[in-house]
């Protein structure tokens, strides 16, 4: 197509361009921590640059997630692992797997990027307010979890749900992601806490010791209507958990997962992501169970 | 309606006098097929063709298009933060796009025209166009339009309908963009043509025998047609080459890829398929749709029933027959639709038909 739009010399009208979601905010890496022994998670602290983009990305929930802009590279969806009541920065857990990840996994502190979102749904907050929450994780998907934590745990939303548990396991535990606030969470009254990892050979390791899904089938507690679990981790992990919530009473509206599929543009547009009419990236990535059941599997 | 008659003498005059407050695009035959190109000073459009090989989608949604721009020169203080890509929205008119296609860019508007988020690449574009279309008098062998939700003659879409007469055109003003396109033109002589264009418009339905059932799609289990035992049968001679997605007008699909060189970067869209099996492929190697038996029902599934529950605007198909046309293996929507309009027969969902 010849009279394809993009001639350089020309004059926009800047006045009838609409706000440009594909924009990224320009951010400062502002801290890496390595989160695992293997070295593949580091959690990347980004500070935005304009202060008028933090506000604008500020009014974040837990469970929603950004694309992480890299100039020269690419972009990639990531989960928000800083809590909307953490302010002044913004937090992200990235697993060392492709190209833009490695990318970023090899920048430094100070190092220039983007950040494009908040993206998506997120866990259903409202709905979740007077409730009992299961909150079930594997792996590096605790990173909107943690959010979440965080969200409740807030001296000025703790009152709004009822009892907390957390079941969240990893291979070993130098896998565990954030250990120390784990740690913290552990000796809390007001939160459930069960760690737990596939294997170890610490002889003074002093938490669980199991698979997510056995775990969960003995610590958490039964689903009745006031009672909801929000499911994250690997697939193995989600399939066998199923069963587990199943037995101890959880409907599948009160089963809330988070899905991932390869993704562009994050804001409904480039079509890649669909499961059946529902985009992963716009209607999702938060769906109860329910939903997912009449909707091809394709994630 | 306002009717406008434009002699075929009066025709080039006009279009050069238009010309001088917008660009042109129009067909222009290039190796045996029409494209929408635009026009130089003096070239007129040729309007003796039944459509364009490809549609012209590309109108509002240029097959690669930069977005953003950005420089990786350490020294600037620029350096990695993206910028919006200088643009050209100045008005232009398309002259002599199909009914059809028209339809399928006012159906693609849905997907970049939402709530929460503006393409600001596709809306500028699509904004700035007027859409002068030419209605169909001799629709090819594969146009399915007017089960398709589309017509030889279909107006929407469009700012002015232009009906081809042995000396004449008639023109139906159906905007004020439209209006303004025709004065600029100095297309000024109202006609009494309705009667005419009504004999044409007949004419030329009557013509368009190929047909597409839809009528059960809306109604249907989603999973039912989903897991519909035909799919195999459907997708088996397919080689996964993208004709299909690459032809349709109203595939939307892109890709998003960052291109540098010395330095300077550019974030730029392609066209992108769902019949390529790296569409939907994770890091992990894990790929939703590994068969091509997923990629040709998710193309079929997505226009004829997640499409129609999501906007009740009907399919995501206007009937061009282009994919019938220029499918290497013969891989038929309107074979495809019938088979799901039969499952959607029996298999209702839940919530009935309104």
């Amino acid at each position: 197509m010849t009279m394809a739009a993009h001639s350089t010399q020309s004059t926009p009208s800047r006045e009838e361009l609409v706000d440009n979601p594909y924009l990224p905010y320009p951010v400062r890496i502002d801290d890496i921590t390595v989160e695992s022994e293997d070295r593949s998670l580091k959690t990347f602290k980004f500070v935005f640059l304009n202060p008028d983009d933090e506000a604008k990305f500020a009014a974040y929930k837990a469970g929603q997630f950004a694309e992480l802009s890299i100039a020269g590279v690419g972009e990639i969806p990531i989960g928000i692992a800083s809590s909307p009541v953490e302010k002044g920065f913004i937090k992200f857990t990235v697993n060392k797997a492709g190209v833009v990840t490695s990318h970023l996994h090899n920048m430094q502190v100070g190092d220039i990027m983007g950040v494009r979102g908040p993206l998506g749904n997120w866990y259903p907050w409202e709905t979740l307010e007077g409730k009992n929450v299961l909150i079930v994780g594997g792996g590096f998907a605790f990173t909107t979890l943690r959010s979440s934590i965080i969200y409740m745990l807030d001296p000025a939303n703790r009152p709004k749900f009822k009892d907390i548990t957390v079941v969240y396991g990893a291979r070993s535990p130098g896998m565990l992601l954030y250990k120390d606030e784990l740690i913290e969470w552990e000796k809390r009254d007001d939160l459930n806490m069960h760690i737990t990892v596939d294997g170890t050979d610490d002889p003074d390791w002093k938490y669980n010791v199991g698979f997510v899904p056995p775990i969960t089938e003995q610590k958490a507690p039964q689903g009745d209507p006031d009672s909801y679990a929000i499911v994250c981790g690997p697939p193995i992990m989600i399939k066998f958990t199923q069963p587990v919530l199943e037995k101890l009473g959880y409907d599948h509206d009160h089963i809330i997962l988070s899905l991932e599929n390869r993704m562009k543009c994050g804001i409904g547009m480039c079509g890649r992501c669909g499961i059946g009419r529902e985009l992963v990236c716009k209607d999702g990535p938060v769906f109860t169970l329910n939903q997912i059941n009449q909707t091809p599997r394709e994630y | 309606m306002k009717v406008i008659k434009i002699e075929k003498s009066q025709w080039a005059e006009g279009l050069e006098k238009a010309r001088q407050s917008m660009r042109l695009i129009g067909p222009v035959a290039e190796k045996g097929y029409h494209s929408f190109q635009e026009l130089a000073p003096g070239q007129a459009p040729d309007l003796d063709f039944q459509n364009s090989r490809l549609s012209p989608k590309g109108l509002a949604f240029p097959q690669s298009e930069v977005m953003l721009t950005y420089t990786m020169d350490k020294n600037d203080p620029e350096c990695g933060i993206m910028k919006e890509a200088d643009k050209d929205y100045g008005p232009r008119a398309v002259i002599g796009i199909r009914p059809c296609d028209a339809k399928a860019l006012a159906l693609v508007k849905m997907n970049f025209d939402t709530d929460e988020y503006k393409d600001p690449y596709w809306l500028n574009l699509y904004n700035a166009t007027t859409f002068v279309g030419l209605a169909c008098d001799a629709p090819c062998a594969t146009c399915f339009c007017t089960t398709a939700g589309s017509g030889p003659f279909d107006e929407q879409g469009l700012d002015v309908l232009l009906v081809d007469q042995p000396e004449h055109y008639l023109a139906k003003a159906l905007t004020d963009k439209g209006t303004q396109w025709l004065q600029a033109a100095g297309f000024t002589a109202e006609t009494d043509g309705a009667a005419a264009i009504d004999k044409a418009k007949s004419a030329a339905q009557a013509r368009i025998t190929a047909k597409i059932e839809t009528e059960h799609l809306r109604g249907a289990d989603t999973m039912a047609l989903y897991n519909a035992d035909f799919w195999e049968d459907v997708a088996f001679a397919c080689i996964n080459c993208g004709t299909c997605t690459f032809t349709c007008p109203t595939c939307w699909c892109f890709d998003i890829q960052d291109e540098t060189s010395r330095g300077q970067g550019v974030r730029m869209r392609n066209w992108d398929s769902c019949m390529f099996p790296i569409f939907t492929v994770h890091t992990t190697g894990h790929n939703p749709r590994d068969t091509k038996i997923h990629r040709v029902r998710q193309r079929f599934m997505h226009k004829l029933k997640y499409f129609v529950d999501k906007y009740d605007q009907g399919i995501m198909c206007v009937g061009c027959g282009r994919c019938v046309n220029q499918c290497p293996v013969n891989i038929d929507i309107r074979r495809a639709s019938a088979l799901m309009n039969r499952v959607g027969q029996d298999a209702r969902c839940a919530v009935q038909e309104g």
